[in-house]
């Protein structure tokens, strides 16, 4: 009862200090809304990239050359290979592959008629790389083995493309030219949107055979290989298989390490929530400095209120209250300012949140787990509580025969 | 037994190089319902008194029984309850809570009573219409007048029913006309059975008890009943 009194009592002060209250808990607002902007942001990123990663299935496996080639002394001299070969052997000699697909990238500028166009990246890619991302074509059809065996001048194209050249309502069967190969449009990719600056709508497919007359008989050897295992719990016997398979293929020593990298869609996601983890951890630094702060903040304001209200904590003590009232009260008080402060940033940052995934085009939306709402609200009364106590206290001590003659 | 007993109070000050003895010893009683002035130039002790009285100081040494309680063995918080409890103070400058009505000025030593809303509530309203304030409960203090003011300080020293009204100088801030109705209210409530204890320096106020004790250099130097009082007892004794 006491304590609903001191919580009434608190926010009649703080009421009657409105524009200095709010000033004291900037630090407290910056500090949780920067905490619950980031976030959500990060959340949001999170649930897609996991929802897009689910999309290619648990039995997704990614192979690729090793290039950081710094980290392996050894290597330094060999050019490091994985070559179509290569995944040739894994398809044919990997027990539990269910289907395989080779591709290089790179760049290339496009053209139809007068319009230009420098696409986010042209894939060369064999008939199977569309069932083995798990990708679906919204019109006409991908290359096939055909296509592919007869060297026909093909492509598939990201619906921004049709756009960026102008090809009209119908783009199937068209003529553009990739760099100076011509080649003609078959069909047209189902429209996925962006993640994390990578736009997927704005990507070229050709042949594989293509793609190596457009990037060079050196790209050739440095394909990228995805696969699917034909089950989830085959996964890491086809892991160690590519695994030895390539080892002996590349005629890799026992004592050295692997000159390529295998990533199932599981490490892919342990991957990529470890750089989330990481970056959330950085803000969650940042916003550690802001609390503290903020909580400084309050503790000078605390103390500044204490002396303007000698007087009054004087009158308090003159009419029975004892020690431990007047220090509630000012640590409600302290309380009370750091959890309002602690709202405001929670309703701040969530605006912000949402504001960024509204303003970047193609950004996932804001979401905002309840464990940072928790977080967020548990922190500010821990701030409240930590620098209130020391002002509460000094309050409580005052002698009510000074306090009351205080000026 | 005497309601505020005091025997042998000294009360020393320690000012670093010198020891400054604000109470000489001092013995005092009251009794229930009596109407004391306790009256002293500055420097005399009287203050110190005052707060000593009030709970809100624990002598050097001696002792003070107040109620049947010995203050001088209580700790911070028993002093508060028995403050809460058995003192009702009333100050020079009022001392009301700014940007709070009257009602919750009044209500403010119930709430460390422990009392419900609505009990203190019902208390705080009974005590401002027995101080003549019943239509000004939700004003705030700067929308009073000293006297007002004052009123509802003294309404706020009632509303827990104390054993004793201990006003410091009551009338020190306000004009002479005002002084006179705020002094009338305490006559008031002396007549109807409160012990009043009123500390001032100013001769006609102190006539409006029915005792006066002097103080000088912190020792009680006369303790006399007053023209008052005296025409009551007469009035009292049938003529023969």
């Amino acid at each position: 009862m006491v304590f609903l009194e001191n919580f009434r009592i608190a926010l009649g002060a703080l009421r009657a200090n409105l524009m200095r209250s709010i000033l004291t808990t900037l630090g407290i607002i910056i500090g949780v809304a920067a905490v619950i902007g980031v976030v959500s942001i990060v959340q949001g990123l999170q649930y897609t990239i996991t929802q897009q990663l689910q999309g290619v299935g648990a039995t997704f496996i990614a192979v690729s050359a090793k290039n950081d080639r710094s980290n392996i002394p050894g290597l330094a001299a060999r050019q490091v290979k994985l070559t179509p070969e290569d995944a040739q052997a894994i398809e044919e000699r990997v027990p539990g592959v269910k289907m395989m697909s080779p591709f290089i990238l790179g760049r290339a500028a496009i053209k139809y008629k007068d319009r230009k166009h420098n696409p986010f990246m042209i894939i060369g890619a064999t008939e199977n790389y569309q069932d083995v991302t798990n990708q679906t074509v919204d019109r006409g059809r991908f290359f096939s083995q055909v296509d592919l065996d007869n060297h026909r001048k093909v492509t598939v194209i990201g619906p921004k493309i049709a756009d960026e050249l102008n090809l009209g309502p119908d783009p199937l069967g068209k003529e553009i030219y990739i760099d100076v190969y011509p080649a003609t449009v078959i069909g047209i990719m189902e429209k996925k949107g962006q993640n994390l600056g990578m736009d997927f709508d704005d990507i070229v497919y050709v042949p594989f055979s293509s793609a190596v007359n457009l990037f060079g008989r050196n790209a050739a050897d440095q394909v990228q290989v995805r696969l699917q295992a034909a089950s989830a719990e085959g996964v890491p016997q086809v892991k160690d298989g590519i695994t030895r398979l390539l080892r002996q293929r590349h005629k890799i020593p026992t004592s050295e390490p692997d000159d390529f990298e295998i990533q199932t869609q599981d490490e892919i996601l342990k991957t990529v929530n470890s750089v989330l983890g990481s970056v959330t951890a950085v803000v969650g630094g940042v916003v550690g400095i802001a609390l503290l702060v903020g909580g400084i903040g309050i503790m000078n304001i605390m103390l500044v209120s204490v002396t303007e209200r000698t007087r009054e904590i004087g009158v308090r003590k003159a009419v029975g209250a004892r020690r431990q009232d007047v220090l509630l009260q000012f640590l409600i008080e302290a309380v009370t300012l750091s959890l309002i402060g602690g709202g405001i940033g929670l309703a701040l940052g969530f605006g912000l949140g949402a504001m960024v995934s509204k303003l970047i085009p193609g950004f996932p939306p804001a979401h905002v787990p309840l464990w940072a709402v928790g977080l967020a609200i548990g922190f500010s009364a821990g701030v409240g509580i930590f620098f209130g106590i020391y002002p509460a206290a000094k309050a409580s001590r005052l002698d009510p025969i000074e306090a009351l003659r205080y000026e | 037994m005497a309601l505020i007993d005091l025997r042998e109070i000294y009360k020393v000050y320690d000012m670093g190089a010198e020891k400054v003895h604000a109470l000489n010893g001092v013995d005092l009683e009251v009794q229930r319902g009596e109407y004391v002035a306790i009256m002293g130039s500055s420097g005399s002790g009287k203050s110190t008194l005052m707060n000593l009285l009030g709970c809100l100081d624990t002598p050097s040494s001696g002792s003070y029984i107040l109620n049947g309680t010995a203050v001088q063995e209580l700790d911070d918080s028993e002093l508060a309850a028995i403050r809460n409890k058995e003192i009702g103070f009333v100050f020079q400058t009022f001392n009301l809570l700014a940007r709070t009505d009257a009602l919750h000025n009044v209500e403010l030593p119930l709430i460390y009573a422990g009392l419900s809303r609505a009990e203190r509530r019902e208390r705080a309203r009974k005590a401002l219409e027995r101080v003549g304030l019943g239509s000004r409960m939700t004003h705030q203090p700067n929308e009073l007048s000293g006297g007002q003011r004052q009123r509802v300080a003294i309404a706020r020293a009632l509303v827990n029913d104390p054993s004793i009204l201990l006003a410091d100088e009551p009338t020190g801030n306000l004009d002479s006309a005002t002084s006179e109705e705020i002094m009338h209210l305490f006559d008031e409530l002396h007549q109807a059975g409160n012990t009043v204890v009123l500390v001032t320096h100013e001769p006609d106020i102190a006539e409006h008890a029915w005792r006066k004790v002097t103080l000088r250099d912190g020792k009680v130097t006369s303790d006399q009943i007053t023209a008052r009082a005296e025409a009551a007892a007469a009035a009292a004794v049938p003529a023969s």
